[in-house]
Parts: structure tokens; sequence; C-alpha cells
């Protein structure tokens, strides 16, 4: 695998986007910590940004590089070459070098402005976020053989994901506000992982007021060692599930 | 050396291979024709793993090729349309290849000098003709001296030249003594090549003979002659 994860890698680092997008990143969070007078708002600001660009970045580019790999795919599989082999060195190579430009563009000035424990966690929680959008990418990928269609699938979930969300979760407490839905908002939670990341973070920061109507009760539930826990087991089974089904449906594809 | 066991395939509602049987030997050299849509690409996808047949077995070397990848060290493949990653240059992709078969006998590079590839390795992937890229998959299916060569429309689209050099090249592979699987439409490229027929229509094995008995049994010169005879005589 590490033979065909060289390959990967040395051409998604020679696609201009990824480093764009680490630009991207480096100047955003510069400028994030060097406006605000104090770190915490900084920091805020950087959370929010993150939670917005890393999941779109991520699933958008790893779509269209999966399409664009067909060619690739086909080439490697005529030779003796294991299929789930090609497909975790494009997941592994795709999901290392989003990693990186993350690590690289937001990772440098968290380490300075912010306190370490919470760069950690924010470090954490942007790494989870790019590759749980890399692989939610990979799903929407196999389940259509059409370029088109499979980026407005991704498009269609990173909205979902990162907009419509908590606007639903919103909407039915306010529905069923008579009724004791506690637990039932801590479950639906877990089906955001944008959502997810930024209890993660809130619980660290401890900033009740930006925590959103889903985190404040996750604290509530769970206070903040085991919420850590729990969102950071969720997190991964986030990125999981979906590869692990996209690698079993990419077992049996014809190509 | 091959067989294809009762192999059904399906695309969508259209019947592609049709409960399909097979034998092929070492050291035959077999001509697969027939209409367009046959089936005969989806038939050479299903031996090299490409396409997943849902019923019957296909045994390379007596061993089933489900969830197999290894026996494609024996194979050399050459598709009809050659698809590579469009970024790379033809030098990149043989490295590739090279890197990933990770093999340490001999190369072949014959192919890669008649076709003179070394004036070219700079060229991206993307800026070839056809013939080039053509000739890109023919030097990689000779490449590891398999023992079973597949290729798929072979000549469409090399100039005549390379078109001659493939032909020798395979006409050594074949005194060798391998086993050498060729689709193309233009019979009469395969007439002092091919030791066998399959003719396959709608997905079924329609014949398949020895070029010789075909011959007598029609009392004709030539494959492609011996094959209108037989179609006529069916519609008749």
């Amino acid at each position: 695998m590490i033979r065909i994860l060289k390959y990967v890698a040395i051409d998604i680092l020679k696609n201009k986007i990824v480093i764009a997008y680490t630009i991207m990143l480096a100047l955003f969070s510069w400028s994030a910590f060097s406006l605000e007078d104090n770190a915490a708002k900084g920091l805020l600001t950087v959370l929010n940004i993150v939670l917005l660009t890393v999941p779109l970045v991520s699933v958008l580019f790893a779509t269209i590089y999966v399409y664009n790999s067909n060619e690739f795919i086909e080439l490697l599989v005529s030779h003796p070459v294991k299929r789930s082999m090609i497909w975790k060195a494009l997941f592994i190579g795709l999901s290392l070098s989003l990693v990186t430009a993350y690590l690289i563009g937001v990772g440098i000035p968290l380490l300075i402005f912010a306190d370490w424990g919470t760069a950690l966690i924010m470090l954490a929680a942007g790494m989870l976020l790019s590759v749980i959008f890399v692989a939610i990418a990979f799903l929407s990928c196999i389940f259509t053989r059409d370029k088109a269609k499979g980026i407005g699938i991704s498009i269609l979930l990173w909205l979902y994901f990162a907009l419509l969300f908590d606007g639903i979760v919103l909407f039915l407490f306010f529905q069923f506000a008579d009724y004791p839905i506690e637990k039932a908002v801590v479950f639906l939670s877990a089906w955001s992982p944008i959502d997810l990341c930024r209890i993660l973070i809130l619980l660290r920061l401890d900033v009740s007021a930006m925590m959103g109507y889903t985190g404040a009760i996750f604290k509530n539930f769970f206070g903040n060692s085991l919420g850590l826990v729990v969102s950071f087991t969720l997190l991964a089974l986030w990125f999981l599930i979906p590869f692990l089904w996209s690698l079993r449906k990419f077992k049996k594809k014809d190509l | 050396m091959i067989e294809i066991k009762n192999v059904t395939k399906h695309f969508g509602k259209l019947r592609v291979l049709n409960n399909l049987s097979l034998q092929m030997m070492k050291g035959e050299c077999i001509a697969l024709i027939g209409p367009n849509g046959c089936g005969k690409t989806t038939l050479i996808k299903s031996i090299l793993g490409m396409v997943l047949p849902e019923n019957g077995a296909i045994i390379f070397d007596g061993y089933t090729i489900k969830n197999d990848n290894e026996y494609r060290k024996h194979i050399g493949y050459m598709p009809q349309i050659g698809r590579y990653p469009e970024n790379m240059t033809i030098g990149q992709v043989i490295d590739m290849i090279k890197g990933i078969r990770h093999e340490h006998t001999a190369l072949d590079l014959d192919l890669f000098e008649q076709f003179e590839l070394s004036k070219m390795l700079d060229k991206k992937m993307r800026t070839l003709s056809g013939g080039t890229t053509q000739k890109v998959s023919a030097t990689l299916a000779f490449l590891f001296k398999p023992k079973v060569l597949i290729l798929d429309e072979p000549t469409a689209g090399l100039d005549p030249i390379a078109s001659e050099v493939l032909k020798r090249k395979i006409i050594e592979a074949r005194d060798r003594g391998c086993l050498i699987l060729i689709t193309s439409h233009l019979l009469s490229e395969l007439e002092d090549i091919v030791s066998q027929v399959i003719f396959m229509q709608e997905g079924n094995v329609v014949l398949h003979k020895d070029v010789n008995d075909l011959k007598i049994a029609t009392g004709q010169e030539t494959i492609a002659r011996s094959i209108v005879h037989l179609l006529k005589m069916e519609t008749v």
C-alpha cells in the first residue's frame, strides 16, 4: 500500500488547490488573532471559520479528486494490487494532505496565540473534521458514477451538516417544548459531526452562550470530561463508518 | 489454463454474459470476435477481475480468481482505450507500474525501444494521441513477460509500422508458449497469428473452433470468409 500511497501523495502535492487552501486558512487565522484584542475572541472567530470552511473544502476537494482518479484506479486494478489497497491509499493520501494543510494553516497561529490545551483540542477537532468529510466524500462518490451528481450530493451533505442541522434541532425543540426531550436532543446532536466538533471545543472554552442549543444540553448531560470522551468516540465513528461502507461497495464495483 | 464456468453478468436489465463457459489452454492464440456490444470486453474485464460476474466461476491455473489478485501477475493486459492519469508523464506511468509490480525479473523492453518511447518520456498522458497511448499500453502489457496476454483491439489506432512491430511481438510471445487472447474487428490482421476462433453473439459463445478445422469445414481460405460463410448459412 505504501507504494501506491507514494504516487497518490506526489500527485496531490502537485495540486495547487491544497497549497491555496493552506494559505487561505493561514490568512484567516492570523488575521482573526491579530484583529481581536483578546485571544479568546480570536479563537471563537477562528472556530467559526474552521467549522464552515474545513468541511466544505475537504468534501469538495476529495469528491473531485476521487472522480479524477478513475483512470488511476482502472490502471491499477488490472495489475496484482488489492482493490482495498487502492481505496485505502487514496483515502489516506487525501486525509494526510488536508490534515497537513490544516496543521500548517491553522495550527501554527493557534499554538502561538491560544493556550496549549485549547489549541490541541481545536487541532484534533479540525483534523477529525477533515478526515470525516473526506470519508463522506468517498461515500458520495461510490453511490453515483456521474461526477456532477456526486459533487452535488457532497455539497448538499455539507449544507445539511453545516447549516440546516442546528436549525432542524431548534425547530424540533420549539415544536416539542412541552415535552421532556433533553435526552432526545443529546442523541440528535450525535448525528452531525460539525455540531459535535463545536460542542467539543466549547466544552473546553466554557462559553455556554456560544454553545448552541445542542451544546448546552450536551454539557448539562455529560459534564466536561465525559463529554469530551463521548464526542471524540462519536467523531471517530463518523469517519470509520462512511469509509468502511464505501470500501465495501468499492470492492464490489464494476470498473 | 483459464476456465470460465457458467458466467452470467447483467448491467441493469441488460444481460451481457449469458451463462457463458469457455476453456483456454496454454500456447493457444485465440481471436475473440463478434459484433459490437456482444460482451467481448465484459468477458475480458471479468477475467481481469475488473467486472465481477453475478454467477459462475473463473478458474486461472486451477484456482478461482474470486478474492484473489496475485494471479494478475501473470497477465499482460492492453485495454481497448487506455485511460491513464492525465497529469502523469509516460516515464512516470511506466515507473509507477514497475514500482507497484515490484518484480525482480528482467523486463522486456523490446516494444519500449522499437516504439521509441524513450524520446517522449516527459510527455504528459493528456497530450498524447490515441496511437501513442496505445503504444504505451502495449509496452506495459509486454513489460513483465506475462504467461497470458489479453489484447483488446490492439492494433486500433496504431500506424502500419507500429502495428507490424506489435504483430511480430505477438507472434514471438505465441511461439514462447503464451496464451494470447485478442479481440479485433479486422479479421484479416489476425489471419497469420491466431490458432483458434471464438465467436460471440449477445453474450453467448456461438462458436469455438480451431482455425484449420474451421477453414476445412466451411471450405474457405481465410478466417474472415469462413465466418461470413457460417453467418450466411445461419440466416438461410
